[in-house]
């Protein structure tokens, strides 16, 4: 893209030269070592230490038990169907946060700031009183005939709801970002809409797509409150891993719950990790 | 050809396709196939609009009407009983305790992260972010392995006589790790933006680290420590599976707004259990609608930031 010796600035967020300059600031002063000491110890007690113990109480009996507990009919339903809901959820937001990302951008609509506004509801909302609404809306009584209560059609709409705005969120400030003019220029080229979008506009957006999709599979793996009241909680029919997870402590067996736990966790970090590597060759890209 | 005196374009139109469409002025992509146009318009508008339809103003719309469903009157009745006025107070002292906490050690880890070099930064920078890939359970379990009584300081806090599980200390211990995130995760991209340049010539003019802390850094990022605080606020009310599982959720005594709710439905009391849950969707409308304005507080802040360096 560069070849022509025209740097395509207004593609991209702008570049924070400043953060070259930042890297002169070596060496820690007595208050930086504090401020330091204060992070680590902080995120060591309230972060790290309660992970090892999880993990440690997983492999207590040896990997053997480890791989029993998770490997139960209910325990492996309850890991499937979360794992497959999950990447259902996360493609569904892929492009249905995109396309939503889309239109807050780049249409004009009456009552435009105001769903802007509400996009982020999902998140301000506890979990559980979205379990509620989407019972009473969709559920047995519901206006619309609509029964998804007690169903996976059920979980994966709660999943929906509760991750909807991450794709949103990550694509609407790279799209405001990006000059419409590469586009037209791309029409007025001979370009169809669609290949303009699809050459010009998504490999721009391509990071913040990705970045949104593996959050909000990470954020669907472990939800809760919306999926305890809708799924009703069948064993091995709508039963998802973080609901096995409380049945199983309460029924006194914290080291399924930690093995479970274990495999949610392994999984819900590497795609944060991932997320977090993915950023980094961005910007090393951008730099 | 073209010229930006409308006037112009439209005689030189004229002359040139005197039957043809008015071709309105600066105009200058090709405007073909305009109703097939409209309809990729419509389809691009409808398809998602309508997706928000079904996922967010139909719910939107069904609590504000669950609210009142039963009259005014039950309403209040609801939620104004001993044990729902003791949930509602205790889900504002956890959400209390998790805003002074995670503000204080918020700022703190964002300033490291962003200002010093040390081994291991960016995995303290994946660490910060755990909490909201860990599933609320699964942080109430790991609560329980920490201070139950097999647990590793359950029996030594025991024998102090400090009970911590089925009690406040580990809900709050809960609700702040649920939280840690949102202050860390505002602030930092907002001192990545406003740079050392202010910071190090306060330095260089003789101000310690904490004078320059509170008269130059402090001022820049306080509308993203607020829009932090805000996110900290909603993410703690509504934090229900982790505190299920510590808190024991004794009604009148450990029993939180979320757990009151969860409570009151499987007693098949609904009408209580909605009228908590309008009461907790109203106050995250409120925060949400604060979120708004503090975003744009923020941008504002930043961008004059941006000019001024």
């Amino acid at each position: 893209m560069t070849t022509t010796g025209i740097q395509p600035v207004d593609m991209h967020p702008p570049v924070n030269d400043r953060r070259v300059r930042r890297g002169r600031s070596g060496g820690l002063g007595r208050g930086g070592g504090i401020g330091l000491g204060l992070a680590t110890a902080y995120l060591s007690i309230v972060v790290l230490l309660p992970l090892a113990l999880l993990v440690s109480k997983a492999f207590d009996d040896g990997a053997g038990a480890f791989w029993d507990a998770i490997t139960t009919p209910e325990a492996w339903a309850a890991l499937k169907l979360t794992m497959l809901t999950g990447i259902g959820v996360a493609a569904v937001n892929a492009i249905m946060g995109t396309l939503i990302a889309w239109v807050l951008v780049r249409d004009q609509f009456p009552g435009k700031r105001a769903l802007d506004t509400l996009i982020d509801l999902p998140f301000a909302l506890p979990t559980i009183v979205a379990g509620i609404v989407i019972v009473a809306l969709y559920g047995p009584s519901s206006p619309f005939g609509i029964d998804l209560a007690y169903k996976v059609s059920g979980v994966f709409f709660a999943l929906l709801f509760v991750t909807l705005p991450f794709v949103v969120r990550t694509v609407q400030p790279v799209l405001l970002e990006t000059d419409v003019a590469y586009e037209e220029a791309a029409v007025t080229l001979g370009a169809t809409p669609w290949v303009a979008f699809r050459k010009v506009t998504l490999p721009a957006l391509w990071p913040g797509i990705r970045t949104g999709t593996l959050l909000s599979f990470a954020r669907a793996l472990g939800e809760f409150g919306s999926i305890v009241i809708v799924s009703g909680n069948i064993p091995r029919r709508t039963l998802t891993a973080a609901v096995l997870i409380y049945g199983e402590i309460e029924s006194g067996h914290p080291e399924v719950a930690a093995a479970v736990s274990t495999v949610l966790l392994g999984v819900a970090f590497g795609s944060i990790v991932i997320v977090e590597a993915l950023q980094r060759r961005a910007r090393h890209e951008l730099a | 050809m073209s010229s930006p005196d409308p006037g112009v374009v439209i005689i030189w139109s004229d002359s040139v396709r005197p039957s043809g469409p008015p071709v309105a002025a600066g105009s200058e992509r090709p405007r073909v196939q305009s109703w097939n146009k409209l309809g990729q318009r419509a389809v691009l508008l409808g398809v998602p609009l309508a997706y928000l339809a079904v996922l967010l103003i139909g719910p939107l719309v069904a609590v504000l009407q669950g609210a009142f469903a039963d009259g005014v009157g039950a309403f209040f009745a609801a939620i104004t009983s001993a044990n729902a006025v003791h949930a509602l107070l205790m889900t504002l002292a956890m959400t209390a305790f998790a805003i002074v906490l995670n503000t204080v050690f918020g700022v703190a880890i964002a300033w490291t992260i962003c200002r010093d070099r040390f081994f291991g930064r960016a995995f303290l920078g994946g660490l910060v972010d755990l909490p909201f890939a860990v599933s609320p359970v699964v942080v109430g379990l790991m609560a329980m392995l920490l201070f139950g009584s097999h647990g590793w300081f359950g029996p030594g806090l025991k024998g102090l006589g400090v009970d911590v599980l089925f009690s406040w200390p580990a809900m709050v211990l809960v609700t702040t790790f649920v939280s840690l995130p949102c202050v860390v995760r505002e602030v930092t991209p907002v001192l990545e933006e406003i740079g050392l340049g202010e910071e190090e010539a306060a330095r260089t003019l003789g101000a310690s680290r904490a004078q320059t802390f509170v008269r130059v850094v402090l001022p820049n990022i306080r509308w993203g420590i607020a829009y932090g605080v805000a996110l900290t606020a909603a993410r703690s009310l509504g934090e229900f599976g982790g505190v299920l599982l510590v808190s024991g959720g004794l009604a009148g005594k450990t029993e939180t707004a979320t757990l009151l709710i969860y409570r009151e439905l499987e007693e098949r009391h609904d009408a209580t259990a909605h009228a908590m849950a309008v009461v907790l969707a109203c106050a995250s409308i409120l925060i949400l609608v604060a979120m708004e304005v503090l975003k744009h507080r923020r941008d504002h802040e930043l961008r004059q930031s941006g000019s001024k360096s």
